[in-house]
């Protein structure tokens, strides 16, 4: 993306602003404000089943709000007149379960939605497609399907499908939870990458040391409510909320910190 | 008679012992199976030819020289079934996925759709194909429309349309509600509309796990095809009819039987082999 280290764009490249959702008639999210400047990476934490994923499957389109509104670099996208087709592509989201196309070949899964979506040429699609996965090491498996591959090398693949759509930001939903502790390291290696070359992004996840090595901005989230924000040294060191510091406190004891 | 060591100098005594006696299981199984079903040949087959009533059934039901005169005519009506097949079958899978996939439909503005699709399987699933043969073949040109078709070919291929549309369109709903909702929210998130998602990542994964059923499905036609001779198109069935009223002998009937077995088995066995695939994919927990 663009040189590093310049201040970040008045306008945030993501702003959300009383998001509301239920299921049924439970409630998921509870009203909540936050946005994601360019460059920026934050870490979305909290307990299991305090709305995480809902909140990124909300911004991305994927799940419909039931209330607020979400800006990408301005644009409400949110508004029932904007195409969400075209507002989802411009979103890059990695799932827990990679959930990679499994009848599809690595590099079909890559170019699929640049061919599809985009409409580039396959021969095109294909080059990028190829330098994208030579970049994380897996030039070797484009032919190759998923169940052919690791853990770490699919979630890999799916982060690459995921940036050959160029999007405008990635949205990762705790990308190393599936994956067995020696095969984490890859994946973590290659967000911090992206996040050297100035991707933005928004990701939930559990690994909090990683959260707080990489993470310009820490979003704890409790019962669907935001409940601190701010820099890893403060919101995971010397939070100020209780509920923060209880969360802590039992990923301390989980040995998870 | 352990397995020799030298066959196998890699395994432990245990190992070969172990197939040692696996070895043995199989050999008496095979021995056993194999003299039963001779016994059984053997007794069915005497009984019937030494039955009362052989010499004429002989005469009436294996008459070479009937078969050999009936074969031409009985083979012609054989390649109108053939060419109904093919134009039915494409035509099956055509709807039957079309139903399929507006049954997959969401939202309110689709309920109308989806309801009548519905409605469409619920009903000719269970309705009796024979019936509809009748109700289709004879009752359309009872109508006397301008332009509606009223040759039993084209009528009787109308009917076995409706009826196994309905059948696989249900085969194929099933397939598409086997993968998972997280494969098309994946698709989704890449952008792609919901037409594309199901196109390009639920419908392969979908078809992909319902051939053998389809296949299964395909068998079945092949013997249903000869029921439009009911209508009065002149197929094989039809065509061995005409021969047995002619010739006062049922051996055209065996020979119109044996055409369809003779196109049936490589279809079986495709399936059986299908299937196995399937299975052995499963197993090594694998869906390529
Ligand atoms: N499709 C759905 N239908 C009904 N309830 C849902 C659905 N998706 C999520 N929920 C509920 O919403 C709440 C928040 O779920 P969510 O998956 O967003 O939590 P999370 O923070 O991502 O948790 P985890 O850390 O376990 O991934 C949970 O109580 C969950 O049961
Ligand atoms: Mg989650």
């Amino acid at each position: 993306m663009s040189d590093d280290g310049s201040p970040p764009n008045t306008v945030p490249v993501l702003e959300a602003e009383g998001l509301v959702k239920r299921f049924g008639s439970q409630p998921v999210l509870s009203g909540i404000d936050f946005g994601v400047a360019e460059h920026e990476v934050v870490a979305l934490i909290g307990a299991s089943g305090s709305g995480k994923s809902t909140l990124l499957r909300c911004v991305s389109l994927l799940e419909e709000l039931d209330d607020g509104t979400v800006r990408l670099d301005g644009d409400d996208i949110t508004d029932p007149r904007a195409d969400a087709d075209r507002v989802r592509s411009r979103f890059g989201v990695v799932f827990q379960a990679f959930n990679l196309f499994p009848h599809l070949s690595v590099l079909e899964n890559v170019t699929l939605a640049p061919r599809v979506v985009h409409g580039v040429s396959r021969a095109e699609a294909e080059d990028r497609a190829r330098g994208l996965l030579d970049r994380v090491g897996l030039a070797a498996k484009a032919t190759e399907y998923p169940d052919r591959l690791s853990g770490g090398q699919q979630q890999r693949v799916a982060i690459v499908r995921a940036l050959a759509n160029e999007p405008r930001m990635l949205l990762l939903d705790e990308v190393t939870s599936a994956l067995d502790p020696e095969l984490v390291g890859e994946v973590l290696r290659l967000v911090r990458e992206l996040k050297d070359e100035g991707v933005t992004i928004l990701m939930a996840t559990h690994e909090m040391g990683f959260a707080r090595q990489v993470a310009d901005r820490v979003v704890f989230l409790d019962d669907g409510r935001l409940v601190e924000q701010g820099p890893p040294e403060v919101v995971l060191v010397d939070p100020r909320q209780a509920r923060t510091r209880q969360f802590l406190a039992r990923v301390i004891d989980a040995g998870r910190l | 008679m352990t397995v020799p060591a030298e066959v196998f100098p890699e395994l432990s005594l245990a190992q070969r012992d172990r197939l040692t006696y696996r070895r043995g299981q199989a050999r008496r199984s095979r021995l056993l199976a194999g003299s039963s079903t001779v016994v059984f040949l053997a007794v069915f087959g005497t009984v019937i030819v030494l039955s009362p009533g052989w010499e004429r059934v002989q005469s009436q039901f294996f008459d070479l020289q009937v078969a050999r005169d009936s074969l031409p005519a009985i083979a012609e009506g054989f390649w109108l079934n053939l060419r109904v097949l093919a134009f039915c079958a494409v035509l099956i899978l055509v709807v039957g996925l079309g139903v399929a996939a507006l049954r997959t439909l969401r939202g309110p503005v689709f309920a109308p759709l989806r309801f009548l699709a519905a409605a469409y399987t619920d009903i000719f699933r269970g309705f009796p194909l024979i019936v509809l043969l009748y109700l289709v073949g004879f009752g359309v040109p009872g109508l006397r429309l301008q332009g509606v078709p009223t040759s039993p070919v084209v009528l009787g291929g109308v009917a076995l349309v409706l009826t196994y549309s309905a059948y696989v369109a249900e085969v194929f709903r099933a397939g598409i509600d086997t993968v998972h909702p997280s494969q098309r929210m994946a698709a989704r998130s890449l952008g792609l509309t919901y037409g594309q998602s199901m196109r390009k990542v639920v419908l392969p994964q979908a078809v992909r796990r319902v051939t053998p059923p389809l296949l299964n499905d395909f068998v079945a036609l092949q013997k249903d095809v000869g029921l439009i001779s009911v209508l009065g198109a002149v197929d094989a069935v039809r065509a061995a009819q005409i021969e047995v009223a002619r010739t006062y002998d049922f051996t055209p009937y065996l020979v119109a039987g044996l055409l369809f077995i003779a196109l049936a088995v490589p279809t079986v066995r495709l399936a059986d082999w299908v299937n196995a695939r399937a299975a052995r994919r499963q197993q090594a927990g694998g869906l390529t």
